[in-house]
This record gives C-alpha cells, structure tokens and sequence, in this order.
C-alpha cells in the first residue's frame, strides 16, 4: 500500500496555517461530551492532555509511573531549539527546518518538519510563561547556547535541566487541569492493549500496577504518547520502565510501524563498567561545546594517564575530520567515530570502549567556575558514577542507545492508519529522519503536545458521535480476557531464567548485530537469533508471584516478551533499507572516506510495516518523500 | 575505574505484602558486589538471587537511574537516599561500602505516604499539593514572547534552584514530622520569584501549604532533616520564603 | 480562623510568643543583674522601681505575658501532637544530619521550663515556697523608706543547694530550648536566607548562651559565697 501522509499543498509557509483553517472545530459546548484517552504523560502526552482539558475535552490521562512528573523527559539535559533568531545569528523558521531536515538525512516529511520549526517559538513563549525557568543574561534576556548540527545558537537551557524543567512546567499545567477536572489521571496504570472496534480505535486495556486488576477505558479518539523502545538494546540511557509495549499492542491491532531501524547511538554517554551494568548514563551532548574529543594517536599511550600523553601524540578526530563542525558533528557522525576509534584498538577505560572528552583548554581559557556554571551538574553526575573528577582529568565517554526516530506511522494530523489512534512524541516517527539532532526531541513533544494535536484531533472528532462505544463492547471483554490469558501463560511457564537474563540476550544481539554499524550477515543473523531467544523465553522464563498483585517480574515480562517481537522487526527493517542513512549506517553503504552512502533513488521513502504475528512475514507499506523545498543532498559537516 | 573488590554484605529490608499486612525486616545476603555497583544494581543482583531460590524478589520504585525522575526512595540505615550529599538512591555506589557491612533498607515513613509494597510507597500526597496551586494559570498559546518580561539573572539562578526539586519525598521521609514544607516551598518559591507566578503567590501559598495540612503531613519544626536529605540540596531558604509568602498573603 | 488552623500560622504564632518571652528574659536578666550593685539600691531598688509603676500597666503587662505563654504553650503540644503522628514509625537505625538534641527535645525543655515558671512565680513572685524568707514580709531601708527585702529573699532561698540546683537546672533547659528557639523564629517569620540561616543559629546558640550564664550567675555566685546578702 502506498501511504498517504495527508499533508497540506501550497507554498510551505502557509501550510499549517492554512490546514489550521482548513479543520473543522469541535463546537465548545459539545467538547465535554468527547472522551479522549492520553497514554504516557511526558512532554508530549503531559502538554497535550493539559492542553486538551483546557480546551474542554474529557481527558483520561494514563502512566506507568506514581506521578506523571516522572516520565523519562526529564532526563533531557541539554536544551530546546528554537527559530527566534534572538541573537541575531541568522537563524530562521525555515533555517531550523532545513537544519533538521538535513540532520535527518533527508528521511523526514517536509511539511512535518516545517510546522515544527514554526511552533517552536510558540514553546519557548508558553514555558516562560508556566515559569519555566530558562537562564537568563544579565540583562535579563533569554539565553541561547549552540548545540550538535547547527552552526547558530538556537538553544534554550535551564542549566542542564532543561528536559525537567520544560516537563515539570508541562506536569504544573496538567496539575492545573486535574484540580479542575477536565483531566483524570490515573498512575501506575499500563497499558497492555488497544481496543479497536470495526477498524476504529475505540479504548485501552490497562493493567493497575497496584492491585494487578485488568481495566478497560472507552473513548472517542486514543492518543499514544508512550515515548521510545531503544530498551530493546537493554543497556541503554533510557528509563529502566520505557518499554515499546504500549505501540506495540497497537502494532499488533494493525497500526503500522514505521522506520524502527532509526535509533540513535547518543555520543556522550558514560561508559559501561560490568555485565551487572542495568543501565547506562547519558550526559549532554552541550559538553561537546567547551570539551574536546581524543583518543591517544598511538596504541602505547592507552594504558596512560591522559595527562601524560603529549598533546602531538592525541588525535583530536573530529576536530580532524570535520573542521568546520569540528567536536560539534551531529551525533551519529560523532557515535561512529568514536566506534571506530575503539575498533581500531585506541580506545580507553575498561574494555577499550571509551574515548576522552577533555576540558582542559576550556578551564584554560575561560575558568574551572565558567565551566562548573555551564555543566556543574553533569560533572557532579559523571564523578558519581565514575569516582572520577572531569575537571582534574579529561572524562571517558562511549556511545549508547538512546532515541528511536521511528515509530508508529502518522499522518500530518499525527492519526495513525488506524482511525481514532493517534500517536505524539517520540511513539510516532514524524519530524527527526533518520536521525534526530540534539535538543529538537524536547521541541517534537512539546510541538506535537502544545501546538499540534489540540488542533488536529478536533477534526477527527467532528467526523464522529461521542460515546458511540462503550467499555462494555464485546472487543472490550475479548481484550480483557487476552491480557489475562498472557499474563496467566507467563505465571505458569516457571522456567529457569528470568526476564533480566533474556533482556540481556536480545539486547546483546541487538548492540552487536543491529547497533552503529550493521551489516547484512549481522542482521541475518540477528534475525535467527531473537526468534530463538523468543522461542527460549516462553519455555524457560520464570516470573514469580501473581497477577493480583504489585510485580514487578510481571510487568518486565510482558515488556521483555514485546521487545523479542518487535526486535526482529527493528532488524528486519534494517536489513531491508540497503542504505547508510543518519542512525541507520549499513557497512556495505558507506563513502570511500566511511560517511553514509544514502540510496535516494530506492529508499528515499517511509517504510511502515504491519506486523502479522510471529510465523508471517510483516508486510512494508511505503510512504514517498518528497521534497521541495529542501533539496536532497549529500549531507556534509566538514 | 582500577580496582574491582567484591564485598559481601548483609541486607536487613523491609517487606511488606501490601498496605493491610504489618511488614517486617527480613536478611539478605547480597555476593560478588564490586565497588563500582551501583545501589539499585547491587539490590538487582539479591534479587536475580532470590529469583533463582524461588523466592520473591524485593520490590522498589525506580526508573530513571540517573537521579532526575525522583522514582527512587528507600532509607538506608536512617538516611533517606543514604545519606550521600546530593545523591539520590540509583546514584549512590557500592563504594560508599565495605565488605562485611550491614545495611538496613526500609522504604519511606510518613504518614501521608502509606506503603504500598515492600519498598514502594504511595507519593499522590505531593500530586496534591501541586494539583492545588503549584502553577501559573496561563493558557496554551495567547502568552507574550518569552522575552517580553525581562527576568535579571540572579532571579533566574534561584527560581531555577528551587525548581530542580525531583519530587521524590526524600525531605519528607527525613523529618522527623514527617512535614512536606520543604517540597512545598520549593514550588512556591520558584513561582513566587518569576514574574509570571506573581500574580497568583498569595492564593498560591495559601491553597499550597493548606493541601498540604490536609494531606496529613507534619508540621515544620525547623530541624532542617530535609535540606540534609534532599538529593538535589534544595535550600531551606525556600521554607522561610514561603513563610514570608503566606505573611504577606494574609494582608493581600 | 484560617490563620490559626493552618500549619505555617500556628508557626508563626509560636515563633512570636517565644520571641517575646525571648525579649522578657534578656529585659529581666538585666533588671536582675542588679543585684551585682550597678542600680543604687541594688535589687531592692529596682523591684521598688517596678511596684511603683500604675497597677494597671503590672497587671496589663503580666496578663499579656500570661497569655503568651498560654498560646505558646497550648499550639507546643497542639502542634508537638500533630507532629508525633506525622511519621508513625520511627527508622530501624536512628541517623540524624541537621537536627539537634535541642530541636528534637522542645517539648521537654518546654515542659520544664513550664514547670520551673510555676515554681519560680511560687518562690519570688507569690513567695510562698519559704514565707520566712518572703521579701514581701521582711521590709528593709531603702532612701528614706522601707522597701521589700528582695535581695535577702534571693540569697536565702539560693543558699539552699537544692534551689540552685533546680535554677540551674532551669536554666540549661532554658539554653536548649533558646539555642533551636531563636534561630527558629527568624526562619519562620521568613527572615532568612542561606547565607544568614547558618549565622542564625550561630546567633541565636549566643544569645542562649549569655542568658544562661547571666541567670546562672547569680546563684551560682550566691553558693559560692562571693554575693553576700
């Protein structure tokens, strides 16, 4: 099937100003009457369901977590893009899409792309005004700092707090809207299944993480805002309960997945320091503003101090390779390199994974108390972890998962093919490519949260009557006997390993075959060994307790058992996208200099995929790129 | 990163089925933990041990592990998050031990957070609190530009101190009163020093800090517990900001 | 009222009564510190001073002072009530960072000092703990006049060792209770900041100290002799 992203037509500008016109609104006395479900409550799913109640529709706002603050966009340090132009450097509305546009190597929908650079203003206008507290110049002016793909300053940071400080100011507006009753949350609730009723996605089944009682929820449209799945890594920056779950039992009712071989490799991480690691820490990508990235030019030199190897026998590679982006190159550049660097046997720290970022020239230049003032928390973060200290010595740092730009398909109004299922944030695959630069993901759930689905749902909702379907639908009752059936067949396996033990498996598969650099033989591979581990799990896992009840070992069960389904189609997509693009870099597609060969010709397209169960085939569906105002070209940061 | 010792340490935690059965201390040993273990690392692998004896592993509330979502909460021989300055529980490392150590776990006191399971307790007190006035009641979309109202640095700097509270209770389950004033005054700072949360401060503490009451928590008696206990060392300088919020509030 | 039912204000009412007791003890430390003979007439003169003053300013002034201490007094075990349900259980292992042995005992230091107030007004003011001695009773010279004999009553009752021993008692209880109390009132009528707060508590551990080692003063130098009736 050849997909349709529905977007506006017309001179770019104007689209979303036009579509906005173009949309038919839901009359406000009738918006109570609208029932709409929000799963996840991060920036994307926070911003919308507080945005959406105060418009005046029933929200039922749904986490997995005791409080909605704690969604894992707060993690976030580094900042928010934005198009304001403040310091007069350049920028621009159509700059900032073509920077992201670019970043993405051209794997992303234009008019999606723009209307995120459009809103993006709109952002930073209503967080300062939730009270935000964005740093200031002395002046009292909004500050700016540059980031990774971008040669303007177009950032906007709360220390390296930014992704907290822009949820929490999203959390204060859902608080607000839950005292007055447009919103009703419900914590420690997941959700393990979507309600699809004649083709239309009508509700949720849910788990109560508390009492272990299986819930069902009816409404009139059911948004997805349930964040990234790159846990199917198991070592990576993401929080312990993100989990791919909740798109994936709307994969399985036949919402299609599209691009989730788009993961990003994030550069400046901490590096792993056992097998008992659980996860890993990521620290802003901002650090590569004031630090310098080296690894030791000769192999003697490993086992080094690092203040003992002379400057002439370091190699400062990026700043070697891409001299006009230098240590600054867009993320995946920055994740290979350092890949390579280690492959080539330079790396540092344990196991040889590892590569210096050092700071020494930036206290030289201007202060230790400049540079603690600009990332103190992340120092202090990186000296906890390591026992080290990265002001006295430069700090080790190794690539790890971190982003996933694919996800469920959507078209411009974020509805996935399934009517009525919408999909916001980083669950959906719209704006980032094939490779996401930095500070854009807190822009993408918000945009999509603010800006973008309180327009767009309405004109899905007027097409329908509210309350038309029940929980007491028959396809509700099915669900619910579903959800228990699976969670019964995983009480009763009462194997031999538990779920950490397999999580470990697939994720090791998935780093070494379907990490930074895949390869055809890699990804065959990988694809007969998840079904093999799969096969294993439901034989020989073991998950203590019982269903009616808090467990923790239930819960990561259902979400090891998604991620041995939905890994296989991570490599299968992979294998099928013979091409080097962004996150998504094949061995065999590469430039004489190692860069990402990109084929335009055969894959300059969206693949989503439907999942048909485990023993069929999934079927791709392909959305064209078109691109008309940004020309496709080779992306370069030298 | 040089040396790998493993310890061995006996655990004294806290279980408890639900909220209705009383809990008690049960003793664990926790093997081959090496110094570069992270707390909840070393408590993953009792567990992956537990699992394998057939036994029920130990529940707690965690998910970032990287000491921003304010998920994790446990006291560690009396010291909320273990007493490390300015780290939280997922944060804090086995080095802070020693072979042959003892280490009590229990989850968070107070009486407005009431056990859950084991180490998990029931937080939605503080939700309530913010639920009754931690916001600006601003609108999506129709603000001014970001840049219309001038905010000095200094201001900034501070509203931004307040606001790096994670919300994890840790002052709570560190007074001995079990009071939340330091939460609370965190969120009533912030907003009362930006020039956006002016307009609402005196209904703002006044429906803050009686939430607050209402939630059963204690009252403040300045032991400063909480400064001593929070992972993020908010100030309690906030507390007495509030305390002058809600005297003002009075003649407002 | 709303304000007295609310947690910050019941603070608040308590930080101001204490303060002002606060005021009292330092303003009758100095009153008595004329004992040591810097007022002419001693402290005879001085209590002289303050019985000639109209009788509705003594009985105004001792019913304000009575009241502070009822609503100090009723909000400490209201509040100290409250508090003690805040956290029903106490940790396995005791671990306390900022708290002190002062903070953490208000309400007993409290409850002494309650207790001693009874017995202070007994002995001085009603002076019905040893009538022989009652300076009330026994009338001294003083300019031309005959003037209660406070100073006699004073050291008579401080030679008993027992009586400078409860005074003394008194008076750490008094320190303790001061040393959390001082500093406390300025956090909560919101006169602090970070950088004061520390000064704070340093201050207000002084000014309990100094009126301690004034009020011990006096009996101690009366055991010890050195001041003679």
């Amino acid at each position: 099937m050849i997909l349709d992203g529905k977007c506006p037509t017309g001179p770019i500008e104007k689209t979303w100003d036009k579509h906005r016109f173009d949309l038919k609104l839901v009359n406000p006395a009738n918006k109570r009457k609208y029932n709409i479900i929000m799963v996840g409550t991060g920036l994307a799913g926070g911003a919308a369901a507080a945005s959406l109640g105060e418009l005046g529709y029933n929200v039922q706002a749904f986490c997995y977590q005791d409080s909605p603050r704690r969604a894992h966009s707060i993690a976030a340090q580094g900042g928010i893009n934005a198009a304001k132009n403040y310091p007069s450097d350049g920028d621009s509305i159509l700059r900032l899409m073509y920077d992201t546009i670019k970043g993405g190597d051209f794997r992303a929908r234009e008019h999606d792309v723009w209307r995120l650079a459009q809103v993006s203003n709109n952002i930073i206008d209503q967080c300062v005004a939730q009270g935000v507290p964005f740093a200031r110049d002395y002046a009292g002016y909004l500050d700016n700092r540059s980031f990774g793909g971008a040669q303007v300053s177009r950032t906007f940071y709360s220390r390296g707090l930014t992704g907290q400080q822009l949820l929490l100011g999203a959390y204060s507006a859902l608080s607000r809207q839950i005292k007055a009753g447009t919103v009703k949350m419900h914590t420690r609730r997941e959700m393990l299944d979507l309600v699809v009723v004649d083709g239309v996605a009508r509700g949720i089944t849910v788990r109560n993480l508390v009492t272990g009682e299986i819930e069902t929820h009816a409404a009139d449209a059911v948004c997805l805002a349930s964040g990234g799945y790159v846990n199917v890594f198991y070592l990576s920056t993401n929080a312990k309960g993100c989990s791919v779950t909740a798109n994936w039992s709307a994969a399985k009712k036949g919402a299609f997945f599209a691009n989730p071989c788009y993961t990003q490799i994030h550069p400046t991480c901490i590096p792993q320091a056992g097998e008992y690691q659980s996860k890993l820490t990521l620290m802003s990508e901002s650090l590569r503003n004031d630090g310098r990235i080296w690894v030791p030019k000769n192999k003697a030199d490993i086992g080094k101090l690092p203040a003992d190897v002379p400057e002439a026998d370091r190699d400062y590679y990026l700043e070697r390779k891409y001299p006009s982006f230098g240590n600054l190159a867009p993320r995946d550049i920055a994740s290979r390199n350092a890949k390579e660097a280690c492959d080539n046997g330079l790396g540092v720290g344990p196991g040889g994974r590892g590569v210096y970022l050092d700071f020494a020239d930036s206290i030289k230049r201007l202060s230790e108390d400049t540079i603690r003032e600009r990332y103190g928390n992340l120092f202090e973060m990186y000296e906890k972890i390591t026992d080290e200290n990265g002001y006295k010595r430069p700090m080790r740092i190794y690539p790890a998962p971190h982003y996933a730009m694919g996800g469920l398909w959507v078209d411009y109004n974020l509805m996935s093919n399934i009517p009525g299922l919408f999909v916001l944030g980083e669950a959906n695959f719209s704006v980032h490519g094939a490779n996401r630069l930095g500070a854009s993901a807190l822009m993408q759930g918000l945009s999509d949260g603010y800006f973008v689905i309180p327009y767009t749902i309405g004109g899905y909702l007027v097409t329908v009557k509210p309350g038309d379907v029940k929980n007491d639908h028959p396809e509700f009752k099915k669900s619910v006997e579903d959800v228990k059936a699976r969670t019964n067949k995983f009480l009763n396996i009462n194997g031999k390993k538990t779920i950490t033990e397999f999580h470990r498996e697939l994720g090791k598969v998935m780093w070494n075959d379907v990490g930074m650099a895949r390869s055809k033989e890699s990804l065959t591979d990988a694809i007969k060994k998840i079904p093999a581990i799969r096969e294993e799990f439901w034989q020989n896992v073991k998950v203590t307790g019982s269903g009616a009840e808090l467990n923790q070992q239930l819960e990561g069960a259902g979400r090891v058992a998604d991620f041995l389904e939905f890994g296989e189609l991570l490599a299968k997509d992979a294998l099928h996208r013979e091409e080097s693009c962004g996150g998504h870099f094949r061995v065999e597609h590469q430039l004489p200099d190692g860069e990402a060969k990109r084929n335009d010709a055969d894959f300059s397209y969206v693949g989503a995929w439907e999942f048909k169960g485990n023993d069929k085939e999934p079927e791709l569906h392909k959305e064209p790129l078109k691109f008309e105002t940004i020309h496709l070209a080779v992306r370069s940061y030298k | 990163m040089s040396d790998h010792k493993t310890m061995t340490l006996t655990l004294i935690v806290w279980r408890q089925k639900n909220a209705t059965v009383p809990g008690k201390f049960e003793t664990y040993t926790a093997k081959n933990i090496t110094s570069h273990h992270s707390f909840l690392e070393m408590l993953d692998c009792v567990n992956e041990d537990l699992i394998a004896a057939g036994k029920e592993p130990i529940v707690f509330d965690h998910d970032c592990r990287e000491g921003i979502c304010g998920m994790c909460s446990q006291v560690i021989n009396g010291a909320p998050h273990g007493g490390q300055d300015r780290t939280t529980v997922c944060q804090l490392h086995m080095r802070k031990f020693k072979d042959g150590d003892t280490i009590y776990i229990e989850p968070w006191r107070a009486r407005a957070f009431p056990i859950i399971k084991d180490l998990i307790v029931d937080r939605a007190a503080l939700d309530t609190i913010i639920q009754a006035g931690g916001y600006t009641s601003c609108h999506t979309g129709g603000v001014p530009d970001g840049n219309a109202i001038l905010i000095p640095k200094p201001i900034a700097e501070e509203a931004t101190d307040a606001a790096e509270c994670i919300g994890c209770g840790a002052c709570v389950a560190g007074c001995p009163n079990g009071a939340a004033m330091l939460f609370t005054s965190a969120k009533v700072s912030q907003l009362a020093l930006l020039p956006q949360g002016r307009a609402e401060a005196a209904t703002r503490v006044k429906n803050m800090t009686a939430a607050m009451s209402q939630c059963g928590f204690g009252n403040c008696t300045n032991h400063y517990e909480c400064m001593a206990a929070c992972p993020k060392g908010i100030n309690v300088k906030f507390i007495a900001r509030m305390n002058r919020e809600f005297i003002k509030a009075q003649f407002a | 009222m709303q304000f007295i039912s609310s947690s910050i204000g019941r603070k608040i009412l308590m930080a101001v009564t204490g303060q002002a007791m606060v005021l009292f003890a330092i303003i009758h430390l100095l009153g008595n510190s004329s004992i040591f003979g810097w007022l002419n007439g001693g402290i005879n003169a001085y209590a002289e001073h303050l019985h000639s003053m109209p009788l509705p300013i003594i009985i105004g002034f001792r019913l304000v002072l009575l009241a502070m201490v009822c609503v100090h007094i009723w909000f400490g075990i209201q509040l100290t009530l409250e508090n003690r349900g805040g956290r029903p259980s106490d940790y396995a292992v005791k671990f306390t960072q900022k708290a002190s042995f002062a903070s953490e005992n208000m309400i007993w230091t409290g409850t002494l000092l309650g207790l001693f107030l009874l017995y202070h007004l007994a002995h001085f003011t009603f002076q019905v703990i040893s009538p022989e001695t009652a300076a009330l009773k026994n009338l001294v010279p003083l300019h031309d006049a005959m003037v209660p004999n406070v100073l006699g009553m004073v050291v008579a009752g401080f030679k008993n060792i027992l009586v400078t021993l409860i005074y003394s008692g008194a008076m750490v209880a008094l320190f303790l209770h001061l040393s959390h109390g001082i500093q406390s009132f300025f956090q909560t009528m919101g006169w602090s900041c970070d950088k004061s707060q520390p000064l704070l508590v340093k201050f207000g551990s002084l000014v309990a100290l100094v009126l301690f080692l004034g009020y011990v003063t006096i009996p101690l130098t009366i055991i010890a002799g050195i001041l003679k009736g």
